[in-house]
């Protein structure tokens, strides 16, 4: 059978497709270096986005309230580790959910990806992976940041195996949870939806509280060990602060699998549902 | 060889959906074939064409692409097919070059060969120098060929348009029209949907028709425009005699056609007969009719049958 399948008004051949299967790495690699090469382009853009919510918090909380004495200098031993980890999260889950919402509901973009010789859930993984680096460019960012906002940095080379371990883990659960949510609300409430979660979220991750000091007020404890969020937090905290009260890190790393284990499945049901009919 | 595209028993139902949205279908596409899927909306041929691109999972039933499962091999089955959507699905983020370069990566071809591929095909679709521009600024004529020409980056042996000149200025539509053309020249198949008659009867080699998941016939558009009873017409004008009226002279006509009417809107007798056969032969024997009656003939317009008439035959004149 002749390879040499596009026209003589219409020359292309030599070589062209293979009869046999085709290199699922190669067409994985293609895409994420899609992602990348526009990102690329774009990486101020992308860092003012994600990262000014994080230096504010930062700012204010770390830096105002301590200067007016309304904080002391411990609180931001407490922030530091949290805003860090809320970067990475809040990256990640917003990296997956609004892109895909946007692909699948409007431009419809991601349709020569999914029509790519690979299978559709790593399309699905390839998002998450991308999703990942994001996060991961985002945090490393804050501890520069964090330096020049607050004067110190309580990090030394020794921590960063733990750290990026933590940060990576709670990147991809916050993927995940991104893609669960970009794929199974209705395109019309997304705006709500992200309202509703974001903001939630952003505060009952202990980023800006031990949450062991919750003791006082149970409820709200209880809401917190709901997100996974506060086990980065957490787990963050215990490396850069051990002198702060703190979830064990092993703990840490079994709930957040738990949730990885949990929301991975979701995304990917999710995901499918939106490729496939 | 395997035939280019192989459907068989196709069943297609949604969750919660009380009828079929393809029915049963089977039909077959040879290699180097241009296939055209006709239906009115909701007929089935989206998602016939979403099972046979991978997009859509079937039901029951078999459909192969280029000799490949398309159920059991998606995989592999997107190597071997490519799609042109209706709607441009272009990517926003890249320029138009981009958008074939990074299209070919996915599909594994070298650097050098995409390259070469995509200023190859820019050129070859009319937009060699537009390569770098944003496809924001591409026009919708230009998205069309755009989006051909990516669906041709990774040489695929089955092309599927949907609707593919639909929103086109005229001079795209005979543009995209010669392309499609050329893919068949080269040996590529192409199965296209479309509801512009025109556009199959100038395109496909065999046509399917499609309603309410099943197909209703499937032939060359020749042969199923021939199989169409009482739609050629013979519109004859006459001076009949003045002792004569014009009910006589008519019904003087009716043996000779399946149905004979008068045509309201003319200043003399003008009547249209619809008849079977060839219309041209039967311009002497009406001649004569006439002549008989002291009548006389002084017009004649011939209308063959459309593939369109073949289409409102078959699929009703309800609104969908």
């Amino acid at each position: 059978m002749s390879t040499d399948t596009v026209a003589p008004g219409l020359v292309v051949q030599a070589g062209a497709a293979a009869a046999g299967r085709p290199d699922v790495g190669r067409a994985f690699r293609a895409l994420l270096w899609r992602d990348v090469f526009v990102t690329g382009r774009e990486l101020v853009p992308f860092l003012l986005q994600v990262v000014l919510q994080p230096v504010f918090l930062l700012f204010v909380f770390g830096k105002v309230l301590v200067e007016l004495g309304f904080a002391t200098d411990q609180y931001a031993d407490v922030l530091l580790p949290g805003v860090i980890a809320l970067t990475a999260f809040l990256t990640a889950l917003q990296n997956t959910a609004f892109p895909l919402v946007i692909d699948f509901s409007f431009t419809k973009e991601i349709e020569d990806r999914l029509l790519a010789p690979l299978p559709t859930a790593l399309v699905a993984v390839e998002k998450v992976v991308f999703a990942l680096l994001r996060a991961l460019i985002a945090a490393a960012v804050m501890f520069p940041i964090s330096w020049w906002v607050l004067g110190t940095l309580p990090v030394e080379w020794g921590d960063l195996p733990v750290l990026a371990a933590f940060l990576v883990l709670g990147s991809l659960v916050g993927a995940v949870m991104g893609m669960t949510l970009g794929t199974f609300v209705k395109p019309n409430r997304i705006n709500i939806v992200f309202a509703v979660v974001l903001t939630p979220l952003l505060f009952t991750g202990s980023t800006q509280f031990p949450w062991q000091s919750l003791d006082t007020l149970r409820w709200f404890q209880v809401v917190c060990a709901l997100n996974p969020l506060t086990y980065v937090s957490e787990a963050l905290r215990a490396e850069m602060a051990p002198e702060v009260p703190h979830l064990p890190p092993w703990l840490c790393a079994l709930a957040l699998t738990g949730f990885l284990a949990l929301f991975g499945v979701t995304s990917l049901i999710g995901f499918r549902r939106r490729a496939l009919d | 060889m395997d035939a280019a595209v192989r459907v068989t028993d196709l069943v297609k139902r949604y969750p919660g959906r009380p009828v079929n949205a393809v029915d049963g279908i089977s039909f077959t596409v040879e290699r180097g074939e241009v296939f055209g899927l006709l239906g009115p909306n909701g007929a089935g041929k989206t998602t016939t064409i979403g099972v046979l691109t991978t997009r859509v999972l079937p039901t029951s039933g078999a459909a192969s692409v280029a000799g490949v499962d398309v159920a059991a091999d998606p995989v592999t089955a997107r190597s071997r097919l490519s799609v042109v959507p209706q709607r441009p699905n272009l990517d926003r983020a890249l320029t138009a070059r981009q958008n074939l370069v990074f299209h070919a990566a996915y599909h594994g071809v070298g650097r050098a060969e995409r390259n070469r591929r995509a200023d190859a095909l820019l050129e070859q679709l009319g937009l060699g120098g537009r390569g770098g521009d944003k496809v924001d600024d591409y026009s919708g004529g230009m998205a069309q060929r755009l989006l051909i020409a990516r669906a041709l980056m990774h040489a695929p042996q089955v092309v599927f348009l949907d609707e593919p000149s639909t929103g086109l200025d005229p001079q795209a539509r005979l543009f995209v029209w010669d392309r499609i053309r050329e893919l068949r020249a080269g040996g590529v198949t192409v199965v296209l949907t479309t509801h512009d008659m025109d556009e199959a009867a100038a395109l496909a080699d065999r046509v399917g028709i499609m309603d309410h998941g099943r197909l209703l016939a499937l032939d060359t558009p020749a042969a199923l425009t021939r199989s169409l009873p009482g739609s050629a017409t013979l519109d004859i004008d006459l001076e009949r005699a003045p002792e004569d009226t014009d009910e006589a002279v008519l019904d003087a006509l009716a043996p000779l056609a399946e149905r004979v009417e008068q045509v309201a809107d003319s200043s003399g007798l003008r009547a249209r007969l619809y008849l079977s056969g060839d219309a041209a032969a039967l311009v002497g024997p009406v001649s004569e009719a006439l002549g008989a009656r002291g009548a006389r003939l002084t017009g004649v317009r011939i209308g063959e049958p459309s593939l369109e008439d073949v289409f409102l035959n078959l699929t009703g004149r309800e609104l969908r």
